[in-house]
């Protein structure tokens, strides 16, 4: 077990390498959830806004949510491509020939791209408070807002270096991880799932992204969760699993 | 008798329809240079990929190391070292944070004086904090290999190391192959060419399509099959047609003016065949000893070069 640990800690010493030495990747990953944020909140918010329901305050407040999910929902594409990337240059054949504790190497894949999404979602925060983001949680809200994000996005991340193994080559990881990429758009981020017109909004409705979404919505601004916590709770960890599971399945796949 | 490192016995892989390994026994003595070689195809890679654990054999036992290859993958892994034909090094680090990330994971303990030592045994250590991204392919290569070595394999599987390689790098590939057996590693070598098998293998197993269809030491391999002649050429064909009178038209090439004579080339054969020739005035001269070329083409099957 401490092995386990050390070799993560190893291989996580190595993607923030990676990282530090290709920021490329992480700055763009960034700016799509900044431009939604901006397009939305200057651009298309006024007149979107007037289709919300009364009460449930202005426009910024009610996407911030969606594109604080985005910066996670993103970083699927990033985390496939890593994954990608050490399967097609070999190092991952060299690693399964050593004696080092299985899927270290995806294990810091994941984590690291969790990490990221938390320093994405720092700054769009940060941008979004400047733009008028008015969040009403108290201290316990915002401890809650974390646990549900680092879960979230430990789906996501799992799935994306599961998508990234699957792929035969880097180009096509990236086209693998598109749906993840598209969904947010298809979920309660940007619309009241009542304007939707009735067989879209169904799918609304169940995909797991809404319940991911309100569940944010309501521990920032204190709209109303109801069973989204639970549902999204439940999707996520259904999801993480298959992720996990399917990645190592791939990892350790004769080839 | 020294034990063996690698035992292989009635080893099969098939992938779908396509039977790749179809039975293969190998035994590698402890400490020696042991090469696979065959054709593409013949199931060299495959081999080395079932040995270091990296796909299931269908069939058939392994022990590297003393260890049961389906048993104790673990065990195996930890005596064991690849190095393959395509690097495995990470391009985004530097050499030396490659080897010092090599030296966490096997434990070494001191990792980074580690790392710097290998970087000097191996030629590397201007380019340490260089990316290896910018490195040529030797010296990826030579990185490759001192990843491999940093967790003190007993047992090294190179498959097909020097492919692609210059002449230089080739040589120091060679050196380093042979230090390392000095000290009493064993090496697993796969190779298509035939003249570093020759330079460096105690033993080879000649693969062609999926089966063992020679093993024995270089030497025995080339006493095995004819090849050796000398080769005389002449300048005319008065000239030529004279020595087939005295030594025998069989080896007979109008057109070339040559005439083959069967012989190992000792210099007591040759000279026995100059003096039959007396006066008769030779143009020139080549002596031919087969070479694992001759020994690989006649097993293999394929046509001469």
């Amino acid at each position: 077990m401490s092995h386990a640990i050390t070799d993560a800690r190893t291989m996580l010493r190595r993607q923030y390498k990676h990282d530090l030495r290709y920021p490329a990747g992480t700055v763009s990953a960034l700016l799509m959830p900044l431009a939604f944020l901006l397009l939305f909140g200057y651009v298309f918010g006024g007149q979107m806004g007037m289709g919300l329901p009364s009460g449930t305050g202005n426009y910024i407040d009610y996407i911030v949510p969606g594109v604080l999910f985005m910066c996670i929902s993103g970083g699927a594409s990033q985390a496939a491509l890593g994954a990608a990337m050490d399967m097609t240059e070999g190092i991952i054949a060299r690693f399964r020939t050593m004696p080092i504790s299985r899927g270290a190497v995806l294990t810091a894949h994941a984590v690291a791209n969790v990490l990221r999404g938390l320093a994405a979602i720092v700054v769009i925060l940060g941008v979004a408070l400047l733009m008028g983001f008015s969040p009403s949680a108290g201290i316990a809200g915002w401890f809650a807002f974390l646990g549900v994000i680092v879960l979230y996005a430990l789906m996501i991340s799992w799935l994306g270096v599961a998508f990234g193994l699957s792929a035969k080559n880097v180009e096509g990881a990236n086209a693998k991880t598109l749906p993840l990429l598209f969904l947010p758009f298809i979920s309660s981020a940007f619309v009241s799932v009542d304007s939707t017109a009735a067989g879209v909004r169904w799918f609304i409705e169940y995909q797991p992204f809404t319940a991911m979404i309100d569940t944010i919505r309501g521990l920032l601004l204190g709209t109303p969760i109801g069973a989204s916590l639970i549902v999204s709770v439940l999707w996520a960890v259904v999801f993480t699993l298959i992720g996990y599971a399917w990645a190592m399945k791939l990892y350790n796949r004769d080839r | 008798m020294r034990k063996s490192a690698i035992a292989v016995s009635g080893l099969r892989k098939a992938y779908g329809e396509q039977v790749v390994l179809d039975g293969i026994d190998l035994d590698v003595t402890e400490g020696t240079v042991f090469s696979l070689l065959g054709p593409n195809g013949a199931g060299k890679t495959t081999a080395v990929k079932i040995m270091s654990t990296l796909t299931t054999a269908d069939a058939g036992t392994v022990r590297v190391a003393g260890h049961d290859l389906a048993d104790e993958p673990g065990a195996v892994r930890a005596a064991i070292g690849v190095t393959g034909q395509f690097s495995a090094v990470d391009n985004l680090l530097t050499g030396a944070e490659n080897l010092i990330m090599m030296g966490d994971l096997y434990r070494v303990g001191d990792s980074r004086g580690h790392a710097a030592r290998l970087l000097d045994q191996f030629g590397l250590a201007d380019a340490a904090d260089k990316f290896v991204m910018t490195y040529s392919g030797g010296m990826r290569r030579r990185l490759d290999l001192a990843m491999t070595l940093t967790g003190r394999p007993q047992v090294i599987f190179l498959d097909e190391p020097t492919t692609g390689l210059d002449p230089r790098s080739r040589h120091m590939m060679w050196q380093l192959v042979r230090d390392l057996v000095a000290d009493g590693v064993t090496i697993f070598l796969t190779t298509q060419y035939l003249d570093e098998a020759d330079e460096l293998a105690d033993r080879v197993a000649v693969l062609d399509h999926g089966r063992v269809v020679a093993d024995g030491t270089p030497a025995e391999l080339k006493r095995r099959i004819p090849g050796g002649h000398i080769l005389l050429r002449f300048h005319d064909i008065l000239a030529l047609d004279e020595a087939a009178r005295v030594l025998g038209a069989a080896g007979r090439d109008d057109e070339a003016l040559t005439l083959q004579i069967p012989g190992d080339g000792d210099v007591k054969a040759l000279r026995a065949v100059l003096d039959r020739l007396e006066h008769i005035e030779v143009a020139g001269l080549t002596v031919h000893t087969p070479d694992l070329d001759d020994v690989f083409f006649a097993l293999t099957g394929g046509t001469a070069r």
